[in-house]
């Protein structure tokens, strides 16, 4: 290891004397290739670490490390009294970034805004289908052309977005990578040289970084931005080496290839902090993992056979096994990391003689049911199958036969909605903008029966309390309905919570200025690295 | 892979084996083979007697004892000579009953091809024509595609799992016993003594199967041979990208693909699958080099 | 020679064909559905998939889609990537140097290593050095190479340190690709140690992918050498008193190497599969892993496109490796 980090040392210095100005170089090992460099055509977090979080801004963004939201290309903003009408005061003075590709004649102002909407959603925009297949897919998922009703500019710097009914999460939603603010400046220029799929390929935008060049499956590069309204970076360049290898990342960080990898093997975190040279930062992800039993099909749809099997199933143990300690057992449908997350709520005890007698009290005997144990790897759950079958040893304990089943992921996601699925189903949840309503009532309210709510549960007691929230914009109003919500989804048990997974980020000890963010993303504004 | 064919095809039409012993005494004369027959017995016993071989039950989980070092390790035990893997598992019991995966994966596959690839090849020599070249063209086909990569995306339009790797590979494989039993028939059906039985009367079915297939035969084993160890080697390379048999069936090409994240920290986790796969396949090689000079005239001359 | 090119090509254009309907047929029959992947977790109602099966064209039958989809191929268009939206034959050329340049790397270590090996057994026939190289050579036979290439990255890299992880060069240099071979480029860009760090990078994934091709062509070698020692015109020669080395070296050699070429030319599908592991073990951005992927991410048409472009290069590989055979060889032109 040492004679690489010196071989690296050498060749770095023989460079440096090559080159004419050396360059201080922050190296980012990334799990992913980014779909491409469009935000707003994508759903992979890694395209948003490519793109959003570098190349552009938004009109408010996720104050570093937390999940409330703070002015960012928008200075201040007001909400009507009914809650319908957002108006954004846009910061003035940002200027766009200055490329190889393209040079800016003017800054920001409320047609960038409006175009960085509108292409998302008016099928007569002439961006709307840009690239062959392009979909808005977050812009759909989050509601946004049934909520939006219009969007107007007030005067150059002022923008109103006008909604069709109140709709409390908006904001957040608005700090989210896909709305990011693009130049339409730049857009008109590619339109007319016939050019629109460089919008995709080569990014032009506010942010703290400049695009360079894309290596595909190898290396993303950047340059710092000078004219960043945020102020200068500390770094030079920045490059992304994608490595899709988890173990393969952690061997380049400890050689020194890397100074900072996301998402590192959970067995491979112990030698990393053991490391020296290496500093883990950890923090509680924004996820949860559940297993949701079907509450339409017998026997499931009685609480105390779903209770039963809850209690039956030794979590930790899961924990321990796929995780390797890198996760907690959840309670909550929500993470509590986040906001209203209701810690007096009693989690249901690991106790198989009683889950067995409860089983029997409910008149259910020989049960065999399904497990469905998802295909891939996500960051709430490592290895399902590991689990399922942990799940299934402790299961036969009281006398339950468990058959695990799995399907390739795109068949998993739109079987496992079905609402006659024969089977409790292994999923999870990434919180997209730390709002409860993300979770709470996108997977578990009524109308996501058949859809995102796997267990297929609809009660009315919850439900109101979800709509009640939505309509609401004060906080500590919202925060007393979820508590309650939480309470009703335990006694109800439509899942078996399985747990929130741990963000682990090891990084070199050279490395200051990173903050975890509590979203998932890797968010490299303003990071250093000592000589 | 592939590259079984030319070894066997440019080796001409064996004569049929006179009689066992002479046959094991051009067989035996090559050590190697003897080895290779001797590691394969045993693996063989292994697999069909593992549940008496086995320590352990290979999916038992001792949750006190993950990632176990090896007895030849500080932390290591008796209990579990080989280790546990990340879930408790013993390494050792995994393997002996992943050597039921291998050979019974080597076995039909070998069998689905040479079946296929034998009828195939015996219509496309036999009729020639346009049935011959409409079949050699479709053969053409398959081979223009690596043919892992064939198998990989057949698996994925089949469905992960072992069944469907077995018929991926059968069907990859196919193509050479096709070319190799169509070559060895047109070189064949001139000869004096099918050409006799033709004149005497014999029936097309007959002609094919009982007359000139039995003499065609050598090429056809020693290609077997080398496509059993090939089959065992590209159902763990799928297993190995995760496309093959399902954990937690403790196949050794699965068990490397689990295991890879623990490569860093685990070695024997990942180590001993492989070598497993090594073995077997070279013990399998071993014995088709032996068969090759038994069964071939002319390396017997040389 | 003409008529004989002209032959070949004909039978080329019919299997292409037929590759390219396996390759249509096959990937309408994945079971995963490339909408659903587009959300994830996140799941799309029932109208906006209908919407975007219709905005890829998937909702036709599928007849006017392969029609559509040879009428894009004449023109040299492979579909676009439907996770990336990048066309597929974009990524293609600027996936397939890598590629090319370890497979290339791989073949002339195989051939540098494999046909000296194999002369020297069947010089030495018999003896215990013959019994090593063959030992060994069958030892790489039977190698699983996806395993061999994690030891010598546990050893090499994790333990000894010695070689980098994976990529292709450091990410020290930057330049220009021109040629897409990381040994030029880094060459042509000036950059001092460029060429020294592509060349540490191309070290382990050569040694997997030339395994088994070394092996082969040092156990074809050593036959194609037995039989042509054995010939006539060889005892003429050793009888005449020329040296061993000029016996071996020009009279055997040249004879020996008509069957090695030819098993030198069949190693190519051979390379391509092997490169699928070797680019998937050293995260190599090459076209091996670039269709691993894309089975995985169910990208429809980067599979159909990929599949049908590799078998577009061992078609035409093999159509010259037979022209050449043709060329060395007149007799098998009639």
């Amino acid at each position: 290891m040492k004679k690489l980090t010196t071989l690296l040392a050498a060749t770095a210095v023989v460079s440096l004397m090559s080159t004419a100005a050396w360059s201080k170089t922050f190296v980012y090992c990334s799990e992913a290739s980014p779909e491409g460099f469009d935000p707003g055509l994508y759903t992979g977090g890694q395209t948003f670490d490519a793109a959003a979080h570098t190349v552009y801004n938004r009109l408010v963004e996720f104050k570093r490390g937390t999940t409330e939201l703070e002015p960012a290309l928008a200075e201040s903003w007001e909400i009507s009294a009914d809650g319908k009408e957002y108006t954004f005061k846009l910061r003035k003075g940002v200027k766009f970034q200055t490329t190889e590709y393209f040079t800016p004649s003017r800054e920001l102002n409320a047609d960038d805004v409006i175009f960085s909407f509108e292409r998302q959603y008016k099928a007569d925009n002439p961006w709307n289908k840009y690239v062959p297949g392009a979909s808005w897919e977050y812009f759909a998922g989050m509601g946004l052309p049934d909520v939006i009703d219009k969007i107007e500019k007030v005067d150059d710097l002022t923008v109103k977005i006008t909604l069709k009914r109140p709709e409390a999460p908006l904001l957040a939603n608005l700090g989210m990578p896909f709305i990011s603010i693009v130049s339409k400046e730049y857009a008109d220029k590619l339109q007319a040289d016939g050019k629109m799929e460089l919008m995709n390929q080569q990014p032009l935008g506010t942010g703290p970084f400049t695009f360079v060049a894309y290596q595909p499956d190898a290396a993303i590069r950047y340059k710092a931005n000078p004219d960043y309204w945020g102020g200068a970076q500390k770094i030079d360049d920045l490059v992304f080496a994608i490595t899709t290898d988890a173990a393969v990342r952690a061997q380049k960080l400890k050689a020194g290839e890397c100074h900072l990898m996301s998402y590192p093997n959970a067995a491979d975190v112990a030698e990393l902090k053991a490391d020296p040279n290496l500093h883990v930062s950890e923090q509680a992800g924004l996820n949860v993992a559940y297993l949701a039993y079907n509450t339409l099909v017998p026997p499931f749809d009685k609480v105390e056979v779903r209770k039963a099997l809850n209690m039956a199933v030794n979590r930790q143990a899961i924990v321990d096994a796929v995780f390797q300690g890198a996760a907690t057992v959840a309670k909550n449908p929500i993470p509590p990391t986040m906001w209203s997350y209701n810690d007096a709520v009693e989690d249901d005890k690991y106790d198989p003689d009683a889950a067995k007698k409860m089983l029997e009290d409910a008149g259910v005997k020989d049960l065999k049911m399904k497990i469905w144990a998802m295909p891939v790897a996500r960051p709430y759950m490592l290895n399902a199958r590991r689990a399922a079958e942990l799940m299934q040893a402790d299961l036969a304990k009281i006398g339950v036969t468990a058959e695990i089943v799995s399907y390739e992921w795109a068949e998993y996601l739109k079987l496992s909605s079905a609402k006659d699925r024969d089977g409790a189903a292994i999923l999870g949840w990434t919180g997209d903008n730390g709002d409860p309503d993300n979770f709470l009532d996108t997977l578990l309210g009524c109308d996501a029966v058949g859809g995102n709510n796997r267990a297929q549960w609809c009660n009315k007691e919850f439900d109101d309390l979800m709509t009640k929230a939505k309509e609401t914009s004060d906080v500590a109003e919202r925060t007393k309905l979820y508590e309650e919500a939480q309470i009703i989804f335990k006694r109800e048990a439509p899942w078996n919570t399985l747990d929130h997974s741990l963000a682990v980020v090891p990084m070199s000890k050279k490395v200051s200025g990173f903050v975890q963010s509590p979203l998932g993303d890797f968010v490299f504004d303003g990071v250093d690295i000592a000589e | 892979m592939s590259t079984v064919q030319n070894t066997a095809e440019t080796k001409t039409v064996g004569s049929p084996p006179s009689g066992l012993s002479e046959f094991w005494f051009y067989f035996s004369r090559n050590k190697g083979a003897v080895i290779g027959l001797f590691v394969f017995l045993i693996i063989l016993f292994v697999a069909v007697f593992a549940p008496f071989v086995a320590p352990h039950n290979p999916s038992a989980q001792n949750r006190e004892l993950l990632l176990m070092p090896t007895i030849f390790q500080e932390g290591g035990s008796w209990g579990h000579i080989l280790g546990t893997d990340a879930v408790g598992r013993d390494i050792l019991s995994r393997l002996i009953y992943g050597a039921r995966f291998s050979l019974f994966i080597g076995l039909v596959v070998v069998t689905l091809s040479v079946v296929s690839g034998v009828l195939i090849g015996l219509v496309a020599g036999y009729f020639r024509g346009k049935v011959d070249t409409f079949i050699m063209r479709i053969m053409d086909i398959i081979l223009a595609f690596p043919s892992l990569l064939l198998a990989l995306v057949l698996v994925a339009v089949l469905g992960p799992g072992l069944v469907n790797a077995m018929i991926a590979i059968s069907l990859v494989n196919q193509p050479h016993f096709v070319r190799l039993t169509r070559a060895a028939v047109m070189t064949e059906k001139s000869k004096d003594y099918v050409v006799g039985s033709k004149v005497a009367g014999a029936g097309t079915m007959r002609l094919m199967f009982l007359t000139i297939l039995p003499n065609c035969l050598a090429p056809l084993i020693v290609q077997a041979t080398l496509a059993f160890s090939a089959a065992i080697l590209d159902a763990a390379a799928l297993g190995f990208l995760g496309m093959g048999a399902q954990p937690p069936t403790p196949e050794w090409g699965t068990m490397l693909a689990e295991a890879r994240e623990f490569i860093q920290r685990a070695w024997w986790v990942v180590t001993f699958p492989g070598l497993a796969i090594l073995i077997t396949v070279l013990a399998i090689n071993l014995m088709g080099d032996g068969l090759r000079d038994a069964l071939d005239p002319k390396l017997k001359r040389s | 020679m003409l008529r004989f090119i002209f032959g070949r090509l004909a039978v080329l254009i019919p299997t292409f064909i037929g590759v390219s309907l396996i390759a249509f047929s096959f990937i309408r029959l994945l079971p995963g559905d490339p909408v659903m992947l587009m959300s994830g977790e996140r799941v799309m109602s029932p109208e906006r998939h209908t919407e975007l099966m219709h905005q890829l064209g998937l909702d036709r039958p599928m007849y006017v889609q392969y029609f559509d989809y040879l009428g894009g191929l004449v023109t040299g268009d492979f579909g676009s990537s439907i996770v990336t939206k990048r066309p597929v034959l974009d990524d293609f050329l600027q996936l397939f140097p890598a590629t090319l340049e370890l497979a290339l790397c791989a073949i002339i270590v195989a051939v540098l290593l494999g046909i000296p090996a194999g002369v020297l057994a069947a010089v030495k026939r018999g003896t215990w050095l013959d019994q090593s190289i063959m030992g060994v050579a069958l030892i790489g036979y039977s190698m699983p190479i996806f395993w061999w290439g994690l030891l010598l990255i546990i050893f090499f890299s994790g333990y000894l340190g010695w070689t980098p992880v994976s990529g292709r060069i450091s990410l020290m240099y930057f330049f220009p690709q021109v040629t897409g071979f990381m040994l030029i480029d880094s060459l042509i860009s000036g950059q001092a140690g460029a060429f020294k760090s592509a060349v540490t990078y191309l070290i382990l994934p050569t040694i997997v992918l030339a395994t088994i091709p070394l092996a082969v062509i040092a156990r074809q070698t050593r036959s194609a050498m037995l039989e042509v020692l054995g010939e006539d015109y060889v005892r003429t020669a050793r009888a005449k008193g020329l040296s061993p080395f000029r016996v071996i070296g020009v009279h055997a050699l040249r004879n020996a190497m008509i069957p090695v070429i030819t098993t030198i030319g069949l190693q190519v599908g051979v390379l391509l599969a092997g490169a699928i592991l070797t680019e998937t073990i050293f995260s190599w951005p090459g076209i091996g892993k670039w269709m691993v992927d894309s089975v995985f991410k169910r990208d429809y048409a980067v599979v159909q496109g990929g599949l049908m472009l590799i078998a577009a290069v061992i078609m035409i590989v093999n159509l010259v490796v037979d022209l050449l055979y043709g060329w060395i060889n007149p007799r098998i032109r009639h």
